[in-house]
Order: structure tokens, then C-alpha cells, then sequence
């Protein structure tokens, strides 16, 4: 079991809410998915040139000052500004993402690059979801939309990396409530392709999937209904982009959603209650989403 | 007007038939345990006929196991199982339910004047579950006698393997309708996507128009009984049969 929020704010003026309309949403989550928690969170695109990099330290202990001067003086030429909260770091630089990264593996193996784009930030960690809401202050997160995730493990580990939301490529996650029963099939049909994965767990695979949909040129509904042949097992999964939220739930709709669209917001959950004290909830346009149908929301 | 309509038709005495006493519970300060625990233990003693529930946002197990004759009012959506193995209850909610809504029903009515989420009535016995919106997959899942009306559409592998009851649905219904019936009795007003493994078309009779009739009355819905198809098991899936290969 797990529980699954996502808010998209139509209203500009909501915006710098953003994180406190979403924890209660979280926090409703805790009894689906008290093992872990994470979000992404979308906002305004940092300037052309610009890339935005989540970092995560996990239990180790990082000087995040010495970290940013070791990649100054490994990229001369490149900007850097870091924002670090806790063991999880947000980094703003003008070299390239890929360069970054590969960095990172070689020079500070004990990090882990969370995600990668102009707009998202991602935060994921163990624990309560309530707990981790706080460690990283998520009630102060300001932005467009936003992807959350509370997990209770069934088909991996307990630990950061397997926590939601998953990433792949720039500005993509997906967060997803249920199973998948062939994962390692989709694994093997795209590592010819030279994608690469980071755990065993079967959402991973599924977000491998649709993000190399999307670089094949298919938009995103496309990209999920083409998954309808190819993944096997049981999903609700909502996928952030850049611009989007995208939901859609399998034939059999196992695994609850409900979302309830107002002219200030969209938001998304497994369960009402943690949509009940939404300002405007009681006046709402309520729905439970169909099987086999996206749906899709723009900022 | 629906008082009258429950007396009528014999979905056991409706409390407010005797003098009301009303108790209200309001779950933005009190838990559900203590309001199950008032209905489970506390209720017949205190003379109580309605109790009413407001701030239920979505809380799970309201009115769960409920064996007394109480109106039970609920002011807003709940969520999981509501009203779940319900016993001479009447309880309307006055929102959408969520999974599992008057599932294991063994007598009283249920009333959700909102949608329905997945397995609304689910293995039900007894009693009469009405869903004025739309009812989401599987809704009548295994049922074993109680009776479902549907105001809206329901989803698909409704009434799957139903054993005893009947359910009636004033809207459509998606694929698989049926599917593995044993002796339920559906009744369809709307299109249907598609009938699930061993469900037939059958023949309304005087008795199936008779059904439907006190069925819509007891709902309040508003349709003729001749707009309705019967749908039964056609009874091949009973014995097992060699020669099917597999095929049904």
C-alpha cells in the first residue's frame, strides 16, 4: 500500500502556499505509506543556461561549502550556488548536468543525484511522512505543482533510493501506488538503449519507461496509454513534468485516486481526507479518475 | 415521502418511525472509535432513534457494525467501508463513499447520495444499499442476497460471482457485467460494455417488472420498469465441463 498527492496551483496567488497546502495532503498519507516519503516540487525554471540538481547525503556527514568550492575548482568556468537543508542539497549551476553527475559518482560516491532539470527540486527520505515534512521543510516550498509520495514497502527495500517520487532524464518523476509484475522485462528491453538503472524497484522501470517515451517523441498521454501493452500489474501512477501533472490508473483500479479540481486548483490524492481541508474542497468538482484514462493538467 | 417507501417495502422498522432523540458526533473533535463505540455499546441504553455525523472528510469504518434500528446521518464524504456489515441501520450520507461502502450488509439500508467508489456492497447478505451517483468497479462484488440500486453507472466486474440478491442500475455498465453469476439478478436500464463469463439476457416476467418497480420506488428514481433487461447466469460454469477446453 502507498499514498499518492499531487497539487497543481492554477491561481498564481496560491503559489508561495505551495508547501503548506501539500504537507497536510502528505500527513493525511501516513497510514498508506509510514515507511518513507518524498515529493517533487516544480517551480519557475531557473534562467536559460541555468540547471537545477537535488543532492542527497544520505547518513554521512557533508561540508556542503567544501563540496561546492571542489566542483568550482573542478569546472573553472562554471557557476555554482548551493542551497542545503539538512542532508539534502539543492544546486543551481550553468555546467552541464551530465558532467555534474559523473562527477559526483567519481569524486563523492557517498552523494546521490535525486534529479536533475529547470524546474523540479526532489526531496525523498525514511521515515514518517510527517517527519520527513519537517526535516526538510517542505511547509515553506513555493512553486506551480508538485508530486508527493508516502510509501509503505511491499516489493523492495526500505531506503532512500527506493522511496518515490522517481526520476529520469530532466524535469520527470513519477510517483506510483501498487505493483508491477514485469519490471525486469522493461528493464531488459530498454538497457539496450543505454539506460541505466539505480535500484531493483519495480517503479523505477516504469519511470525509465515513459521517460524514454518521451525523448522518443511521444507526448506525455501518448507515452502512458503505449504503457497499457507493456507494463504488467497494478498502478495509480501521477507523473510531474516541467508544465504537468499526468494520472492514470490501470484496467482493474485497484489502487484508489480521487481528484478535486476547483478554479484555484487541481489536487490529486489516494484518499478525500487528505484533500478534506483544501480551501473551496466542499465546492469542488470531485472525481475518481477512470481506468485506462490520463488525465492531464497543465500550469 | 421515503419513510413511508422503507415502511413499505420491509427494510426493518425505521427509527424514525418512534420518538426522535438525536445525538450528533462531530468528527473534526471526536475519533470514529468513539463513535462506533457509542453505536456498538452505548446506543440501545440511551434511548437514542438518529445520530448524526458531521466532519467525516473522508475518515475511514464510519458506522461500521452497527446491530441496532438507528437513522444514522452522515454530513459529508466518508471513505473506506462505511456503514460496512450493517445491521437494521438506516444510514445515508449525504457525500461520496469510499472503497467498500456497506460492504458485508446484512440487513437495514444504506443510502449514499454521492458516487461510490470501488466494491460498493461488496458480499452484502442482506438489506438494500442505494448509491444515487455512479458506483466505480466491482460494485456488488460476491453478493449474497441484499439488494443494490444504482442511480448512475456502475464500473466494470460488477455483481462478479454474486450469489443471492439483486441489483439494479439505472445508468451503464462497463465490461464483464456479471461475470461468473451464480443466482443474483441484475437488472440494467443503460448500455452495457460487455457481460461477463456464463451472464445472459433473459426474458423480463410480470415478477422481474414487479422487482424493479418496488426496487426504483424504494430508491425514489423515477424510470420504468420496461426500460430494464434482466441479465442471469445462464448455469454452464456449475459443473465442470470437459469438453469447453478452457473456453467460456
Amino acid at each position: 500500500m502507498c499514498g499518492i498527492v499531487g497539487l497543481l496551483l492554477k491561481n498564481p496567488a496560491l503559489r508561495p502556499h505551495l508547501g503548506e497546502l501539500m504537507v497536510p495532503m502528505l500527513i493525511g498519507m501516513t497510514e498508506r505509506g509510514p515507511d518513507s516519503a518524498g515529493l517533487a516540487v516544480f517551480s519557475q525554471p531557473v534562467g536559460d543556461s541555468l540547471f537545477k540538481i537535488s543532492v542527497y547525503a544520505g547518513e554521512s556527514k557533508v561540508d556542503w561549502n567544501a563540496f561546492i568550492d571542489a566542483l568550482r575548482a573542478a569546472f573553472a568556468t562554471a557557476q555554482f550556488q548551493i542551497r542545503a537543508i539538512a542532508n539534502h542539497a539543492v544546486l543551481t549551476t550553468s555546467a552541464a548536468p551530465d558532467a555534474i553527475e559523473e562527477w559526483i559518482e567519481k569524486y563523492r560516491p557517498a552523494l546521490t543525484v535525486l534529479s536533475a532539470g529547470r524546474s523540479i527540486d526532489l526531496y525523498k527520505d525514511t521515515g514518517t511522512p510527517g517527519e520527513i515534512a519537517a526535516r526538510y521543510e517542505f511547509a515553506k516550498l513555493q512553486g506551480t505543482h508538485l508530486v508527493g509520495h508516502t510509501r509503505m514497502a511491499t516489493e523492495s527495500a526500505v531506503t532512500p533510493a527506493h522511496a518515490h517520487p522517481f526520476t529520469a532524464g530532466h524535469d520527470f518523476c513519477l510517483v506510483h501506488n501498487g505493483s508491477l509484475s514485469n519490471p525486469y522485462m522493461l528493464r531488459r528491453k530498454l538497457e539496450p538503449f543505454g539506460i541505466t538503472f539505480e535500484t531493483d524497484n519495480d517503479t523505477e522501470a516504469a519511470c525509465r519507461y515513459f521517460e524514454w517515451r518521451l525523448r522518443e517523441g511521444d507526448d506525455l498521454p501518448a507515452a502512458v496509454r503505449r504503457g497499457f501493452a507493456e507494463l504488467d500489474g497494478f498502478y495509480t501512477f501521477l507523473m510531474g513534468t516541467d508544465d504537468q501533472l499526468a494520472l492514470v490508473r490501470d484496467a482493474f483500479a485497484c489502487k484508489p485516486a480521487i481528484v478535486a479540481e476547483t478554479d484555484d486548483y487541481v489536487a490529486v490524492s489516494s484518499e478525500f481526507r487528505s484533500l478534506a481541508h483544501l480551501p473551496g474542497v466542499r465546492t469542488a468538482k470531485l472525481f475518481e479518475p477512470k481506468p485506462q484514462e490520463v488525465y492531464s493538467w497543465r500550469i | 415521502m421515503e419513510d413511508l417507501r422503507q415502511t413499505a417495502t420491509g427494510y426493518g422498522l425505521p427509527a424514525t418511525a418512534r420518538k426522535e432523540a438525536i445525538r450528533t458526533f462531530d468528527l473534526a473533535t471526536h475519533t470514529v472509535r468513539e463513535l462506533n463505540q457509542f453505536l456498538h455499546k452505548e446506543l440501545v441504553a440511551s434511548g437514542v432513534t438518529k445520530v448524526m455525523v458531521s466532519n467525516p472528510d473522508g475518515a475511514h469504518s464510519i458506522a461500521c457494525g452497527v446491530n441496532a434500528p438507528v437513522d444514522i446521518e452522515i454530513n459529508g464524504h466518508a471513505g473506506y467501508y462505511v456503514a460496512g456489515m450493517n445491521k437494521h441501520a438506516h444510514v445515508v450520507v449525504n457525500g461520496n463513499a469510499g472503497p467498500g461502502a456497506a460492504e458485508n450488509m446484512m440487513s437495514g439500508l444504506v443510502r449514499v447520495r454521492g458516487f461510490a467508489s470501488t466494491s460498493a456492497g461488496a458480499s452484502a447478505r442482506g438489506g438494500c444499499l442505494i448509491i444515487e451517483g455512479d458506483a466505480s468497479l466491482r460494485c456488488g462484488i460476491s453478493l449474497k442476497g441484499a439488494d443494490i440500486v444504482v442511480g448512475g453507472s456502475v464500473g466494470s466486474f460488477s455483481a462478479f460471482m454474486a450469489q443471492a440478491g439483486r441489483m439494479v442500475i439505472c445508468g451503464d455498465a462497463g465490461d464483464a457485467l456479471g461475470d461468473s453469476l451464480y443466482e443474483a439478478v441484475i437488472y440494467v436500464r443503460g448500455e452495457v460494455k460487455s457481460l461477463g463469463a456464463d451472464a445472459r439476457y433473459e426474458e423480463m416476467t410480470a415478477a422481474d417488472f414487479g422487482t424493479v418497480k418496488q426496487l426504483l420506488d424504494l430508491a425514489g428514481f423515477d424510470y420504468s420498469p420496461q426500460e430494464f433487461r434482466r441479465i442471469a447466469s445462464a448455469r454452464q460454469l456449475y459443473h465442470w465441463n470437459a469438453d469447453a477446453q478452457q473456453e467460456y
